[in-house]
């Protein structure tokens, strides 16, 4: 049914197509805007649509490798290089499908949205050309097996999502949070930088799984984690390195912030592949593992108080955009400390990381979605400002059915998705640490009562005379937000069939570094 | 605000120089030091001279910001043209078809030491080259956005 040299490429066709389509755009622009958005899309359906024939084709048929400049695909150790594979690979395994996934959906729904909610904007095909090399940086983070390739995509996406961030000036406010973000960004990835300086002095080798294979744990090693730890945790917006988020989150046009939440999920990605496939058991698993659990409960307990607060529902939602990174961290860090010890790891463990697991794609629909729906209001009455709004519920229904079913996903409440993978960690971590799973459960509450209080003062009350003539967003954008509310409803309604084909095997692959090497450097 | 005309004819002088310079460190990066990030940086220096020794208004009648952009489009085009070419012959993504092949850059390397025949190395010159083209138009736009602040500081 699909030609066999699209599976075949796929993994490079996924990111050639986005980089492609985005220098090709000016030159579109120039023809006509409408031409240019027929371009986008189909250039983002394409590509969406390769990415997810090769999760299909991975969850199927097992990890994928594609060493690019080889003779074959498969060829990951030339013969003459001594056994080290020093070609650029891309490794997919379930997990990597997995991220792909939700790259491939919230992609997709989010152009759709930009070509309504960005059309009276200038300087479209800058915007339409960065977010194309935004998805080429997240799909290419969350592919490649090879680090240095990893720190090269991650610059990738950190340029254009600096670039997008400042896309509405805004009087220079929005210039600000961009420099905010691009700095840490380059902070960040110099530390990321030393540590494959690390690694490549230590095992002269930048390939991920040959590290894996040579992974002594060292003093050395010790550091490049903690700089890789401290970045990309920095970069997925975990207190106490959340400051840039509210700030980029809120300034960036909307369809954007919805991107950047996918994008941090990509940063948790490395976070997670580097403790699981690079260190895995070498590493104190116990020290790491609470490290990360620590910093999970950080980021709820603080993102969602400082939530509470907020007037601007953009800040708002990104201080719970950093509260749920940390349901996320919490699961994952549990797994992470028990393992290898595989009685704790099969009774409560593989449970903790799949919930988290489950978090990372519920929260970037229903967290999308909720950024949509609030770019969708703004687009309307002009204002990000709560004491502004009310009564819109009687001229945006469909908006605010929207709105509603991304806040109970958020709050954990069945049937939508951030329940399923709520409980899971509730009950998981609940056997590891009670106490944990009380904090996250007030969490949760407090979390409820905030989105509450944001629904109440948007939509509820008399029809406001300012607002009388209030229109329902555009057909495209509702589109958008349609395709994100199906998979919270989807995945609430069949949590099971989600968990048992795409999350069960993303966690074992992250858990199992053996498959990881062996995929690359062959039995051994 | 134009430089003294010892300033403008110097750069005039000089102007071809550093473009052939620059396309020397490109066209020979598969051989010498350089590539064609270095070269590409080297013949965007031409433009920053030119500028800093004319006014900007001067410079832009050449120096043109469209092009400049389309440059850096053509240049990344081409660059990623070269991997998928390696595609059409049925090899995955950047496979240097060229190389050893006896077309284009297909000449295969004697062993041993030689002088360096350019006519070597497969794709990696094409790529030099898009990349060359690409970082010229890159940098020139950046300096024609970064002067013409300075002109508006001026007036």
């Amino acid at each position: 049914m699909i030609p066999s040299f699209i599976v075949e490429n796929s993994p490079a066709l996924m990111v050639i197509v986005p980089l492609v389509a985005a220098f090709i755009t000016p030159f579109i622009g120039r023809i006509s805007s409408g031409i240019r958005s027929l371009w986008v899309g189909g250039a983002m359906a394409v590509t969406s649509a390769i990415t997810l024939i090769l999760a299909f084709d991975v969850y199927s048929a097992g990890t994928r490798l594609y060493v690019f400049g080889a003779r074959a695909a498969s060829a990951a150790i030339p013969p003459d290089s001594g056994g080290i594979p020093i070609r650029i690979i891309f490794e997919v395994d379930p997990m990597s499908a997995l991220m792909l996934v939700i790259t491939a959906v919230s992609g997709f729904a989010i152009v759709l949205y930009s070509l309504s909610s960005e059309r009276s904007h200038t300087g479209l095909e800058s915007y339409y050309t960065l977010y194309l090399l935004m998805i080429t940086g997240i799909l290419g983070m969350v592919s490649t097996g090879d680090i240095f390739n990893f720190f090269v995509f991650l610059e990738i996406l950190s340029l254009a999502s600096a670039g997008l961030i400042a896309y509405r000036i805004d009087g220079g406010v929005a210039v600000e949070a961009a420099l905010k973000y691009f700095v840490l960004s380059t902070i960040g990835a110099l530390a990321i930088l030393v540590a494959i300086g690390i690694y490549y002095g230590e095992y002269n080798a930048l390939n991920m799984a040959m590290i894996a294979a040579r992974m002594q744990f060292s003093l050395l090693d010790q550091v490049a984690l903690v700089l890789i730890i401290a970045a990309l945790a920095m970069k997925c917006g975990a207190v106490p390195m959340h400051f840039w988020t509210p700030d980029a989150y809120s300034m960036a046009p909307s369809s954007i912030t919805a991107l950047l939440v996918v994008a941090s999920q990509a940063s948790l990605y490395g976070l997670f592949r580097t403790v699981f496939s690079l260190y895995n058991v070498t590493l104190n698993a116990v020290t790491v593992g609470w490290l990360i659990i620590i910093l999970g409960v950080l980021s709820m307990v603080v993102g969602v108080t400082m939530a509470i607060p907020q007037k601007n529902v953009k800040r708002l939602m990104a201080y719970h955009a950093v509260s749920q990174t940390g349901y996320m961290l919490l699961g994952v860090g549990v797994g992470l400390a028990v393992l290898g010890n595989q009685s704790l790891l099969d009774a409560f463990g593989y449970m903790a990381m799949e919930g988290g697991i489950f978090h990372i794609i519920n929260h970037a629909m229903y967290k999308g979605l909720l950024f949509l729906t609030a770019g969708a209001i703004f687009l309307r009455i002009g204002t990000y400002n709560l004491n502004r709004m009310g009564g819109l519920g009687h001229s945006m229904k469909w908006t605010m059915v929207f709105f509603v079913i991304g806040a109970l996903a958020i709050a954990g409440i069945p049937p939508f998705n951030g329940f399923a993978s709520k409980l899971m960690i509730y009950e998981s971590v609940f056997v590891f640490n009670p106490l944990l799973a009380v904090i996250a459960m007030v969490v949760s509450i407090l979390t409820l009562a905030s989105f509450v209080k944001v629904f109440h003062s948007i939509f509820m009350g008399p029809k406001l005379p300012e607002f009388a003539d209030v229109k329902e967003a555009p057909m495209p954008m509702l589109l958008g937000m349609g395709i994100l509310a199906l998979v919270v409803v989807l995945f609430g309604l069949f949590p099971g069939i989600v968990v048992e084909s795409l999350i069960t095997p993303a966690a074992h692959a992250l858990v199992d570094q053996g498959a990881y090497i062996s995929a690359v450097l062959g039995g051994a | 605000m134009r430089m003294s005309k010892i300033v403008r004819t110097g750069a005039n002088l000089l102007y071809p120089f550093i473009l052939i310079f620059g396309l020397y460190v490109i066209m020979h990066g598969h051989l010498t030091p350089g590539g064609g990030f270095q070269g590409g940086a080297v013949v965007a220096t031409a433009a920053a001279l030119v500028i800093v020794a004319y006014s900007y208004d001067e410079v832009t009648g050449m120096l043109k910001k469209t092009a400049m952009k389309a440059r850096e489009s053509i240049g990344l085009l081409l660059f990623i043209g070269a991997g998928i070419a390696a595609l059409a012959v049925g090899a995955p993504f950047f496979y240097n078809f060229l190389a050893n092949s006896g077309l284009l850059f297909g000449m295969s390397v004697p062993a041993g030491p030689n002088p360096g025949d350019l006519n070597t190395a497969g794709v990696i010159p094409i790529m030099n080259i898009a990349v060359g083209i690409e970082v010229w138009g890159g940098l020139a736009v950046i300096l024609l956005y970064m002067l013409s602040g300075i002109r508006k500081e001026e007036s």
